[in-house]
C-alpha cells in the first residue's frame, strides 16, 4: 500500500508529466499559450492575477527550499530549527494567503463574468478544481499544523522522500507516519503534475526570460536566401 | 548601408467616401471567425472622431509606440524590458473589449421558427461573445459621418492638441474618412514588445506578421502598438494582425482592401530603405523632424549606387525595377504629397496618407468664396487653422507647414490641369510656388486622378527560386490552425498530429461550444 501510494503514483504522475509535455510540445505549438482573457475582463484580473502569480513564485521558491535543500545544509549555514521555522511559516503563510486570494479572485472572475465563462474549457475547469484543492490543502498544512499547531518537521520525512523520488531511490516508509494533511497535499500535487501538460499551465515553461537580452526588432526571412545566379 | 525592400501603401484621403467596402472584404477574408468577432484588420474611421478602439491615439493613456528618454535613447513608452515583463500578469495598458465594442448578431432563427401568431416575429440583438441579449451602444465606427459627433467627437485626442476649439455643429465643422490598416512599421513597437519573439518583420518585403505557433499570448504587442492594430483572439488566446494579405502580395496582387476599394484611393508599391539608418532616424529629438528623418531612410531606386547595394543585398532585379516604378515612392518622396500617420509615435509607419483638400474647400465655400479659384484655396490653406491644425496633428506631428505644402501642391495640380484643359495655358508662377515642373504635375495628376490599376499597384511577385519554400508553406501555414484565419479544415490531423504534409499540428484545448 505504501509502495503504491508513495512510489507508484509519483512515478506514474512524473511519467505523464514528462511524456505529456514532450508530446504536447511536438504536437500542439498552436495551443501552447496563456489563453489570455484580459481583453474580456480586466478589473478583477488586474488584482487577482498578480496576486496569484507572485504568490505562486514565492510558494514555489519556498517548496524548493524546503524540499530540495537538505536540512544539513541549512544547519551548516548557521540556520537553526527555530529560525528556519520562523521564516518558513511566516513566508509560507504570506505566500499561501496571496495565492489563495488570487485564486479566489480569478475563480470569481471566471464565474461572474459571462464573457470569461464562455471561453472556459473543460481543461480549465479540471485545472481550477485541482489547483484549488492543492492550494487549500497546502495552506491548511502550513497554517493549521505549523503556525497554529505544534509544527511538523517535514524536512525530516517528506523532503527526504521527495528527493528520493527525484533521485530514483524512493523510500515509501518515510511517508507512513506523516500527518494526513501533508499526505493529501502531496497526493494532490502529483495529480496536478499529471494534468499539467494538458492544461494552459504549459505557459509556465515559456516564461519569456530571453526577452531581457534579445534585440528589439526581430527580422525573419520568408525563404532561405536564394543563391545568386 | 543595408538595403531592404518594404511593401508600402499610400491612401488618398480626398477620395475616400467612407463606404467601408475595404473593411467588409477584409473581414470576410481574415476575421470572419469566432474569437475575432470584434477585430477589424482594416477599419474606416470618421475624423474628427474617437476612433477604434476608443481614443486609441491618446498615448498618455495607452502608452503605445516609442519615446526618447532624457539620454536620447529610444524606449518603448510602456517602459523598460523588466518593467514590462513584470506587467505580464496583468497588462496595465490593454484595451478592454468595451474599448473596442461588443460585437452583436441577431437571433435570425426566430424569424423562421416562431410559432404562428398575430404578430410578426422580431429578432433581437445578441452578444456575439456571450450569446446573451444586449443593447447595441457602440461600434467600430459609431460616429459614422459625424453621427453623434457633438457628443463624441470632442473626445478625439487630435483635437486636444489644437489651440482653437473645433465646433461640431453640422454646418460649421469638417469631416473626412480615415481607413486604417497595420502600418507595417520600419521600427515596429509590437515586434519590440513581444516577449516570445513571435512577431517579426519579414526581411524580403517588410510585412510584419505574428508566428501563430510561437505566440504565447502575453498580449504585450496589443498595448505596444500605438495604432492598436494587433488584436487578441480571445478564443485561441493568441495575437493576430493585418497580414498585408501576404499570400496575395507574394503572388504579385494587391491586398484585398486595395483591390476592392471602390474609390481607387489606395496605392501599393515598394520602397527601398536603409535598415541600418532606421534606429537613428527614429530617435531624432524633435517630433517634427521625424518625417524628414524617415524620408532620409528611404533610398532613391534610380541612384545607381543604391541599385548596386540592393543587388549586393540580394534584392532581385525585377524588384529594383518595381521600386523605380513605385507609386508609393513617387507620392511620398518625389511629389511629397503623402504623409505618415502620427510620425511622433516613432515607429516609422509605412502606410502613408495624402491629406484631404475637401475640408479646406468646404471652408472656402462656407465663407461664400469660390472654391475653384486657386487663390482663394491658397489663402484658405494658410489662413484656416482649424482643418490644417487637425490634419497636422494627424499626419505631421503638429507641423502645419508640412500639411500646407502637400495641400498646396494638390491644389496647384487642380489649377494647372484646369488651365491646361480650358485654354492650354501654363502658369509658371503656380508651378514655381508648388516647386514642381509641369511634367511632374501631369504625372502626379495621372497617378492621382486617372489612377490606372497597373500604376496604382506595382507589386512584384515573390521569387520563383523561393517557390519551393513558399509552396511548402501553403499547406502548413500556421494561420490554418483551429480558430486561425485559414481554418477551413483542409488538413485534418489525427491523434499524432501528423498532417499529410509531414508537419505537426493538432487542435487541443482551444475553445469549445459555439462554432469552435
Amino acid at each position: 500500500m505504501n509502495v503504491a501510494l508513495w512510489v507508484v503514483i509519483p512515478y506514474v504522475a512524473l511519467t505523464i508529466f514528462v511524456v505529456g509535455h514532450v508530446w504536447r510540445w511536438r504536437v500542439d505549438q498552436f495551443g501552447w499559450t496563456t489563453r489570455t482573457t484580459q481583453v474580456l475582463e480586466s478589473r478583477l484580473l488586474r488584482l487577482g492575477s498578480p496576486l496569484f502569480h507572485l504568490g505562486s513564485f514565492a510558494a514555489i521558491a519556498g517548496h524548493a527550499l524546503g524540499l530540495l535543500v537538505p536540512k544539513g545544509w541549512t544547519e551548516a549555514a548557521g540556520i537553526d530549527d527555530h529560525l528556519y521555522h520562523l521564516v518558513s511559516v511566516g513566508a509560507g503563510t504570506a505566500a499561501g494567503l496571496m495565492v489563495t486570494a488570487g485564486l479566489a479572485l480569478l475563480l470569481a472572475r471566471r464565474l461572474t463574468s459571462p464573457r470569461v465563462r464562455r471561453t472556459t474549457t473543460r481543461a480549465d475547469k479540471v485545472l481550477y478544481a485541482v489547483l484549488t484543492v492543492v492550494i487549500l490543502l497546502g495552506l491548511t498544512a502550513t497554517v493549521g499544523e505549523n503556525l497554529l499547531g505544534g509544527g511538523y518537521d517535514y524536512r525530516a520525512t517528506i523532503a527526504v522522500w521527495f528527493r528520493g523520488v527525484l533521485t530514483f531511490r524512493p523510500d515509501p516508509d518515510l511517508m507512513a507516519g506523516v500527518p494526513p494533511i501533508f499526505q493529501l497535499h502531496a497526493m494532490s500535487a502529483w495529480l496536478l503534475a499529471a494534468i499539467w501538460p494538458f492544461t494552459r499551465l504549459v505557459h509556465v515553461w515559456s516564461a519569456p526570460i530571453a526577452y531581457l537580452w534579445r534585440p528589439y526588432i526581430v527580422y525573419r526571412r520568408r525563404a532561405p536566401r536564394a543563391t545568386t545566379t | 548601408m543595408r538595403v531592404l525592400a518594404q511593401v508600402a501603401m499610400v491612401m488618398n484621403l480626398d477620395k475616400c467616401i467612407g463606404c467601408h467596402t475595404c473593411s467588409v472584404t477584409c473581414k470576410q477574408t481574415w476575421t470572419n471567425r469566432d474569437g475575432v468577432e470584434y477585430v477589424w484588420f482594416n477599419n474606416v474611421e470618421t475624423k474628427p472622431g474617437v476612433g477604434y478602439p476608443r481614443r486609441h491615439e491618446d498615448q498618455e493613456r495607452w502608452r503605445g509606440g516609442w519615446q526618447v528618454d532624457r539620454r536620447g535613447r529610444l524606449k518603448l513608452r510602456s517602459g523598460g524590458r523588466v518593467k514590462r515583463l513584470l506587467g505580464l500578469f496583468a497588462n496595465p495598458d490593454l484595451p478592454d473589449l468595451d474599448d473596442y465594442y461588443e460585437p452583436a448578431t441577431y437571433d435570425y432563427d426566430t424569424l423562421v421558427t416562431a410559432p404562428a401568431g398575430p404578430h410578426v416575429p422580431v429578432i433581437r440583438p445578441k452578444s456575439a461573445i456571450t450569446g446573451e441579449d444586449m443593447a447595441i451602444t457602440w461600434g467600430p465606427n459609431w460616429e459614422d459621418d459625424l453621427g453623434g459627433a457633438p457628443e463624441h467627437a470632442p473626445a478625439d485626442p487630435n483635437l486636444a492638441a489644437m489651440a482653437e476649439k473645433v465646433r461640431m455643429e453640422f454646418d460649421k465643422t469638417f469631416m473626412f474618412h480615415l481607413p486604417r490598416i497595420c502600418e507595417h512599421c520600419l521600427n515596429p513597437a509590437c515586434v519590440a514588445a513581444c516577449p516570445s519573439g513571435a512577431l517579426y518583420k519579414r526581411e524580403e518585403d517588410g510585412i510584419v506578421l505574428v508566428d501563430q505557433d510561437r505566440c504565447r499570448g502575453w498580449r504585450m504587442c496589443v498595448s505596444a502598438c500605438p495604432y492598436k492594430k494587433v488584436y487578441v483572439n480571445h478564443r485561441t488566446g493568441k495575437a493576430e494582425k493585418c497580414t498585408f494579405c501576404f499570400p496575395r502580395i507574394e503572388a504579385g496582387q494587391p491586398t484585398v482592401c486595395a483591390e476592392t476599394c471602390v474609390g481607387r484611393l489606395r496605392y501599393i508599391g515598394l520602397v527601398l530603405y536603409d535598415a541600418d539608418a532606421v534606429l537613428g532616424a527614429a530617435r531624432v529629438a524633435g517630433p517634427r523632424d521625424l518625417l524628414e528623418a524617415q524620408r532620409r531612410v528611404f533610398l532613391d531606386p534610380d541612384d545607381p549606387k543604391v541599385a548596386a547595394a540592393a543587388r549586393a543585398a540580394g534584392i532581385a532585379e525585377d524588384w529594383i525595377e518595381a521600386a523605380r516604378r513605385s507609386p508609393v515612392y513617387r507620392l511620398a518622396m518625389r511629389y511629397r504629397v503623402a504623409l505618415p500617420l502620427h510620425p511622433e509615435y516613432r515607429t516609422m509607419p509605412m502606410v502613408w496618407y495624402i491629406p484631404p483638400l475637401s475640408p479646406v474647400l468646404d471652408a472656402v465655400t462656407g465663407m461664400g468664396a469660390d472654391a475653384d479659384d486657386p487663390d482663394n484655396v491658397f489663402h484658405a490653406i494658410t489662413d484656416l487653422r482649424i482643418p490644417l491644425g487637425y490634419l497636422a496633428s494627424l499626419l505631421a506631428a503638429g507641423d502645419t507647414e508640412v500639411v500646407a505644402g502637400a495641400l498646396m501642391r494638390l491644389s496647384a495640380m487642380r489649377a494647372h490641369m484646369r488651365a491646361r484643359a480650358i485654354d492650354g495655358s501654363v502658369d509658371e508662377d503656380l508651378l514655381a510656388a508648388a516647386g514642381m515642373t509641369a511634367e511632374e504635375m501631369e504625372e502626379m495628376y495621372r497617378l492621382l486622378a486617372i489612377a490606372r490599376y497597373d500604376e496604382r499597384y506595382v507589386v512584384p511577385a515573390a521569387h520563383r527560386e523561393d517557390a519551393a519554400a513558399l509552396s511548402a508553406q501553403v499547406d502548413g501555414c500556421s494561420l490554418d490552425g483551429e480558430g486561425g484565419p485559414g481554418m477551413t479544415g483542409f488538413h485534418p490531423a489525427g491523434l499524432t498530429g501528423r498532417r499529410p504534409d509531414g508537419r505537426l499540428g493538432l487542435r487541443l484545448f482551444t475553445g469549445r461550444g459555439g462554432a469552435a
